[in-house]
């Protein structure tokens, strides 16, 4: 019988130890940095090209039309971004859209007041429903939504004869809401802007928002750490739902009808511009300020193809797609990074 | 301060805890080990809620306790740090650390700046100095795990449980590690800590209970209690139980040595926590057993060459050519057969037939055109069949009905059909009857004498003693020694896996 001598794992000296942590201090913040800050690169890239080379696009009225234009994608994105930092995807938003500016004209020859709670009670509801049905029943966030998007569509078509009754905005009030301006900057852009910034503080700074992210990254670790799981998902499917009705009813306000043919494929552009803000489609990490960035980019790309002319204004799909596979790309590469660091 | 009275839990066909008492003092650190299967998880599980015992009852702080979930648990103080990291790792550190506790300003909004000045205060203790802003999933596991730790310790917590904390840790983050246990045996907190390393086990623990099949076999001071002692009660049940000799099928006949030149030879396996340095070679025709406990890297070894388990270091040549950087693709073209240890998840495929499940590996080399003649794959069905006596209705039996020793056996035929050089084998005979154990070691037997290869990996010490040439044993990573020749005993292989840390 012979017997071996085990040898001693050597350890790294530590001054070694402390370059490689401080190398990987380095690597996380720069990395983080452009995870959170990239989109915003791109804009302010695109932005001053647009500006050398589009006279128009520097006039003040051309601003307001790309931040009025992208009002309702920014509420409908806002929500995106809550549902998709817990692990979910929201696929009824387009048709809630929809719903709620049918809602909202409709309900406007009730008055103010009723134009704006018609579109949030009925889309909450349905939020209310979504969350609940993935929450407690763990089925796939796609398929509820999905579900969700055809009811809310059907719903829609039945309350307007097919599609083919526009109802028109009854209240002057709500009327003005679309149209009126204080410091020549749209009432709805203010409203927006609002609702952004409370966004933004209920993500940041509140023990909800942090248990968003906390969902998003590990549900099971989260439960474990005596995070409410199930009420997280179930709010963040309710806001969704709201906002996306509520933007609805803004944009029935601007047009002064409720327009039924809008919004077919509204939720996949609001996905597009959370993935393009920085935020990851499986959850755990992301900012309002990324998505804001993502929604202004894809407009100002609209606006700017718009602004050629001559070109099929189709092109902004294909060239905001090329944008979204790169996002996705660079954007695993990036977390690829940070882990090995 | 915390209590267990005769608790029983039973599972569909296993007694997974029967009649087991432990009690934990204030203050103590106790120690509980056990081999896989021995009822440690279940126990830990019924501590912390995640399971309600069928009978018997808990105790807490001297009352009668019952936690509906992990949760109530953790309210009462009782604290588990999971072998797995449980925190969220796109979160940040200071994040992680108060979740659901955040400090909050009178607004009612997240206090930060002093979010951010307590966790590093509350860290330093803990020997992380890591940035609390960072990504905790950026940081080394060490440091997760002291995140986790201090987390759960932050809570009020009277009893914290640790399972296996140190299986991902660096020598020096094992020290941090003990420190912060010293203390927290200091300030009155018992600790439950699991562990199958003996040397951490003496350094650290004042109590141990062992539990065997589900039943406690020893519980005591741990002082009193002689290494070779501990490693004989948890493997035990084979010693006690040997009546006649030569509890196994193996012939006992060294065939191994033959002065050929080695068929396998491992250099140097080093992969960070796991493996450190292991070298071993083997003949043809002979069989080199992989002793030590669970978690000392015999699984992790025998992946390692077979290319499923990553290396830092070392090589691994087959017939004396070097495989580079072992993949699977790269160790199954050489001719590097492994039969995995957990045959239902990674070996089998229970939905196929017999015959398909063997035809899976040789497809590659049977197909022409990526067509495959369906007369080969049943002469070769036919062939392995017969000679590894897979005793199945009809080869279109589907391997799931068959029972443990048949699909052992269609999982080894489905090995030797790709022509192997070198078997490597991991707990063959786990959870398979008597009769079929026999008979799957007079095939490794047999296999041998026809020139291949084998490496054996068993925890039936009868077994590995005596179906193996050679024993290497392993323990925390580490070759700690290797038994040769016919004299070997089961007690010479327990006094080498129990020797101590400086053996």
């Amino acid at each position: 019988m012979t017997m071996g001598i085990a040898a001693k794992t050597p350890t790294p000296p530590p001054e070694q130890a402390a370059a490689d942590v401080r190398k990987a201090e380095r690597t996380d913040r720069i990395v983080g940095t452009v995870q959170r800050q990239g989109a915003l690169a791109v804009l302010v890239v695109v932005v001053l090209i647009a500006l050398a080379a589009f006279p128009n696009f520097r006039s003040f009225d051309n601003t307001g039309t790309i931040l009025v234009a992208a009002a309702p994608p920014m509420l409908i994105a806002l929500g995106m971004t809550f549902v998709i930092l817990t692990g979910g995807i929201d696929l009824s938003v387009g048709s809630l859209y929809v719903l709620g500016g049918v809602l909202a004209a409709w309900a406007s020859q009730y008055g103010f007041v009723a134009a704006f709670a018609a579109p949030l009670l009925v889309c909450g509801a349905i939020g209310v429903a979504n969350g609940l049905l993935i929450a407690y029943t763990r089925m796939a966030p796609f398929i509820v939504t999905l579900a969700a998007l055809l009811g809310a569509r059907g719903l829609m078509r039945a309350i307007s004869s097919e599609g083919s009754e526009t109802f028109l905005v009854k209240s002057d009030a709500f009327r003005r809401l679309g149209n009126g301006s204080f410091l020549d900057i749209g009432y709805q852009v203010w409203l927006v802007v609002a609702l952004v910034v409370l966004g933004m503080v209920l993500l940041a700074r509140t023990r909800f928002g942090h248990a968003v992210y906390a969902v998003g990254g590990s549900a099971d670790a989260a439960a474990l750490m005596g995070i409410a799981v199930h009420r997280t998902k179930v709010w963040v499917y309710v806001m969704s739902g709201l906002l996306a009705g509520l933007a609805g009813a803004i944009n029935a306000a601007k047009l002064g009808s409720g327009v039924t043919v809008l919004g077919t494929g509204m939720e996949l552009d609001a996905i597009a511009a959370v993935v393009i803000g920085g935020t990851l489609l499986t959850g755990g990490a992301g900012t309002i300020a990324g998505t804001i960035a993502g929604v202004l980019l894809l407009g100002v790309i609209q606006n700017l193809i718009n602004q050629v002319g001559n070109v099929n204004s189709n092109w902004q799909q294909v060239i905001s797609g090329t944008f979204l596979a790169l996002v996705v790309v660079a954007q695993t590469y990036l977390v690829k990074l940070r882990r090995v660091s | 301060m915390l209590e267990v009275i005769d608790v029983s839990k039973t599972f569909p066909g296993v007694r997974a805890l029967d009649h087991v008492s432990f009690t934990l003092n204030q203050g103590e650190v106790h120690a509980l080990v056990g081999e896989n299967g021995a009822g440690k998880s279940t126990l830990i599980k019924v501590l912390t809620g995640v399971y309600q015992p069928d009978d018997g009852e808990l105790r807490y702080q001297q009352q009668k306790a019952q936690f509906g979930t992990p949760m109530d648990a953790q309210h009462a103080g009782i604290s588990t740090i999971y072998q797995e990291v449980n925190l969220v790792p796109l979160m940040s550190v200071a994040h992680n650390l108060f979740l659901g506790r955040e400090p909050r300003n009178r607004l009612g909004l997240l206090d930060e700046g002093r979010m951010h000045r307590e966790a590093r205060e509350i860290l330093a203790g803990y020997g992380v100095t890591a940035d609390v802003r960072r990504q905790l999933g950026t940081l080394a596991l060490g440091e997760q795990q002291m995140v986790a730790l201090a987390r759960a310790v932050m809570i009020d917590a009277k009893v914290v449980i640790m399972d296996e904390p140190t299986s991902s840790l660096e020598p020096r983050e094992v020290a941090t590690l003990f420190g912060v246990i010293r203390d927290l045996h200091s300030r009155g907190i018992g600790i439950i800590y699991v562990s199958h390393r003996l040397d951490e086990l003496y350094q650290i623990c004042d109590a141990v209970t062992i539990l065997r099949d589900g039943k406690v076999v020893h519980t005591g001071k741990l002082t009193d209690l002689e290494r070779i002692r501990l490693v004989s009660l948890m493997l035990g049940r084979e010693m006690s139980e040997v009546r006649r000799e030569g509890a196994t099928a193996f012939s006992g006949a060294a065939t191994g040595d033959t002065g050929a030149a080695p068929v396998l030879r491992a250099s140097g396996l080093t992969s960070r926590t796991k493996l450190h340095d292991i070298s071993f070679e083997v003949r043809p025709g002979e069989v080199v057993g992989l002793g030590g406990l669970l978690g000392a890297g015999r699984s992790e070894t025998i992946k390692a060459i077979g290319g499923a388990y990553p290396l830092d270091s070392g090589d691994v040549q087959v017939n004396g050519v070097d495989l580079k950087k072992p993949t699977t693709v790269r160790a199954v073209k050489a001719g590097i057969a492994v039969q995995p240890e957990d045959r239902k998840a990674e070996g089998i495929i229970a939905g196929l037939s017999v015959r398909e499940n063997i035809a899976l590996a040789v497809l590659p080399q049977l197909s022409r055109l990526g067509l495959v003649s369906d007369s080969k794959i049943d002469a070769i069905v036919e062939k392995y069949m017969t000679r590894l006596r897979i005793k199945a209705s009809s080869p279109d039996q589907l391997v799931g009905d068959l029972s443990g020793g048949n699909q052992q056996k269609v999982l080894l035929a489905r090995l030797l059909a790709t022509g192997p050089k070198v078997l490597l084998l991991d707990e063959p005979t786990r959870g398979i009857d008597v009769g079929a154990k026999a008979e799957v070691q007079s095939l490794i037997d047999e296999l041998a004498a026809e020139g291949l290869g084998v490496v054996l990996v068993s925890s039936d010490a009868e077994e590995l003693i005596e179906g193996a040439d050679r024993v290497v044993v392993l323990r925390d990573g580490v070759v700690v020694g290797v038994l040769t020749g016919a004299e070997v005993t089961t007690e010479d292989l327990m006094a080498t896996i129990a020797a101590g840390g400086n053996a």
